[in-house]
């Protein structure tokens, strides 16, 4: 019982107790567990990338009315191990004038930069990396890793186009990255802590999805730029700039590129289930009665968390698959004119509201907090309306000024 | 944390005089504002291990070190503003060829 | 040298290498890039030093929007022969006798002081660094007004930057 409450524990404490009995010094069997713990975890993260290049091809495939890989293997499950063949063997060119040691360290960058998210994540109350306390702020700082990586990426590629899509990529991420840090600000306040565990174990209650819909909104967009996916994918606009910056990466390092942003994708769905969908608690409520007390064990909750990701990840997928391409000065445009002062304004709503209706029955705090993003919204789409009925009087009716410029 | 705290003063005073031999001795201006980065982020190493070693209950040092994280950035954006500006103007970003006001 | 100094000493291995890069370097892209890495080697000092909400905001603000700043300012001021040729001035010594006058005077000075030779006491309990932070910075008989000004001050660098970027529409 104790493997299945407490795994990590209990897995490191036979080990220490086994290299002890070995006769290693104690702070070499501290490094050496730590080693096999990161090992692990960092292995599952990337076994985790291969099936989810299984299911992006499946799911694009059905929401493009097709069947998707079905030849090799049952389902076509082993198709993502022919692509990794593929692209290892494949032959590996550096273009003259190329930066070497840059254009090496692109992809590697921009893989770490999301393998050190997994850090953090809580898989069970009981499995995860390390708890930090300011496990928030360090996933604003993980973007920041990435965006350095798509700078080193497109200028070691020696190609103007491949500059321009960096630039573009770029311009984009550090700029969603200030409604996300706002938005993020929403969780920290509801749950009174950066920890993860702590906004985890906060939305016992109630989950911050319908405590705040509009925060869940605006840090979906956010991700969604941050991960560079459609409709914001400027730098893989392949009408427009070729590949973007990773034009002139081919194979495996392509492949990482690949592979990295998808399991991005995933991590992000796995932290909007965290922050805002109750992460690994909540089996429908069951664990709560006396018989469904055994769901309350680490694996049970490692599915849960899982299945929630999965399901985020599944809403990324379907709105990059559904929705065209946004220009780029739209883009920008939609990000500091509508983006930042609506989640400021949803900030203060929050954190005003939460202190105010503090003293109210929980229903009560629940109900109060759900209308008052309800209105924000409400008065949202009424400005937005206005907006657009003023734009399309002045393009149906241009004063003469106008027509004379 | 068996490291002294001179270590600390040590490296962060390392730190400041390469810091100031780059902004002494460089031609580019914007190289001379990386040399300023280096000895900023010198003062916030004094800064945060003074607060570490001496009275960790007393927040002075790192809301200090926020402040100076605050004040480098907003250098850093006017400064390379000023550099992008001049370089349209006079086409050039070497600290001595721009040496003439306006005529 | 027990495990606290080793760990103590590969960031500041880290640190100081990077450093010396920075401004040696003849390619001005390294040179940033370089800066990157000497910031992240701070990070890590911070961590261990613990103070965590300075390590974080140290790669957000510096690494995330500096350094790209700095990168974006080396790609927007590029002429073909600017990196050619030395990068220090011709008389370069000057400058490094003055770094290493400076550092062995902070050296004697750090050294003549036997209360800098101890190590670092345990954290107080019950500290929660975090916390203490946010109450010293927004508390009127802590920090606020510091906290303020520096906010009017990067409203200010952000008018300013903009109007200087933009230029006069001529």
């Amino acid at each position: 019982m104790p493997f299945l409450n407490d795994p990590v524990n209990f897995i490191s404490g036979w080990m220490r107790s086994l290299l002890f009995g070995w006769g290693l010094p104690s702070g070499l069997v501290t490094v050496i567990i730590y080693f096999i713990g990161i090992t692990v975890l960092v292995m599952f993260a990337m076994v985790l990338d291969i099936f989810l290049v299984w299911v992006e091809r499946k799911v694009v495939a059905r929401f493009q009315d097709r069947l998707g890989p079905n030849r090799i293997g049952p389902f076509g499950l082993i198709q993502p191990f022919a692509d990794i063949i593929k692209l290892v063997i494949k032959e590996d060119i550096t273009p003259t004038g190329a930066d070497k040691l840059l254009f090496n360290l692109g992809p590697v960058l921009a893989i770490a930069s999301v393998i050190i998210l997994w850090a953090i994540l809580p898989i069970s109350s009981k499995i995860f990396g390390v708890d930090l306390n300011v496990a928030v702020l360090y996933l604003v700082a993980a973007g920041a890793l990435g965006t350095l990586s798509i700078i080193v990426g497109g200028w070691a590629s020696n190609n103007k186009y491949a500059l321009l899509g960096a630039f573009r990529m770029v311009a984009n991420m550090v700029s969603y990255e200030i409604p996300m840090v706002v938005v993020l600000l929403i969780p920290t306040i509801l749950a009174n802590s950066m920890s993860v565990q702590d906004i985890t174990q906060a939305q016992s209650g109630m989950w911050f999805a319908v405590l705040s819909p509009l925060a869940l909104l605006i840090f979906l967009i956010s991700a969604i730029a941050e991960l560079g996916r459609s409709p914001f994918d400027l730098n893989e606009a392949e009408s427009e700039i070729v590949a973007g910056f990773h034009i002139e990466y081919t194979g495996m390092k392509f492949g990482l590129f690949y592979a990295g942003e998808l399991l991005h994708a995933f991590t992000f769905g796995g932290f909007i289930a965290v922050l805002f969908f109750g992460g690994y608690g909540g089996f429908f409520g069951l664990e709560k009665l006396g018989i469904f007390s055994w769901l309350n064990n680490s694996f049970v909750q490692a599915v849960v968390f899982l299945a929630k990701a999965m399901f985020g990840y599944w809403v990324i997928m379907w709105i990059k698959y559904s929705m065209p391409r946004i220009r780029i000065d739209h883009m920008l445009t939609f990000n500091w004119k509508f983006l930042t002062p609506l989640s400021l304004v949803v900030l203060v709503n929050t954190a005003v509201l939460s202190k105010v209706l503090s003293g109210l029955p929980g229903w009560g705090y629940v109900l109060g907090m759900f209308l008052s993003n309800l209105i924000i919204g409400y008065i949202t789409v009424e400005i937005l309306r206005a907006y657009g009925r003023k734009q399309r009087k002045t393009e149906a009716n241009p004063s003469p000024q106008r027509l004379q410029n | 944390m068996n490291v002294p705290l001179s270590w600390y003063l040590i490296l962060a005073a390392a730190l400041f005089s390469i810091g100031l031999f780059g902004v002494l001795s460089r031609k580019n201006a914007i190289a001379i504002l990386l040399g300023v980065e280096l000895m900023l982020n010198a003062v916030n190493i004094n800064l945060v291990a003074f607060w570490r070693y001496l009275d960790p209950a007393n927040m002075a040092g790192q809301v200090f070190a926020v402040i100076v994280f605050a004040v480098a950035a907003a250098e850093v954006a006017v400064g390379l503003a000023l550099i992008i500006s001049v370089y349209r103007r006079r086409k050039t970003v070497i600290a001595d060829e721009i040496d003439l006001m306006k005529w | 040298m027990t495990v606290d100094r080793i760990i103590f000493l590969v960031p500041a291995a880290l640190i100081l290498g990077s450093a010396v890069m920075v401004v040696i370097t003849r390619k001005l892209i390294h040179a940033a890039l370089w800066l990157v890495a000497a910031l992240f080697g701070v990070a890590i000092l911070y961590a261990i030093l613990q103070a965590s909400f300075l390590a974080v905001v140290q790669v957000v603000v510096y690494i995330g929007a500096i350094a790209i700043l700095f990168i974006f300012a080396v790609m927007l001021t590029r002429r073909e022969m600017l990196d050619k040729g030395a990068q220090t001035r011709s008389n370069w010594w000057l400058p490094a006798l003055l770094g290493l006058l400076i550092l062995v005077g902070l050296v004697f000075l750090i050294i003549g002081q036997p209360a800098f030779g101890q190590p670092a006491a345990a954290l107080p309990a019950g500290l929660d660094a975090l916390r203490s932070l946010g109450t010293a910075l927004v508390s009127p008989d802590a920090f606020v007004l510091p906290f303020e000004v520096a906010s009017v001050l990067l409203l200010a660098a952000l008018v300013g930057a903009v109007y200087i970027a933009t230029g006069n529409k001529e």
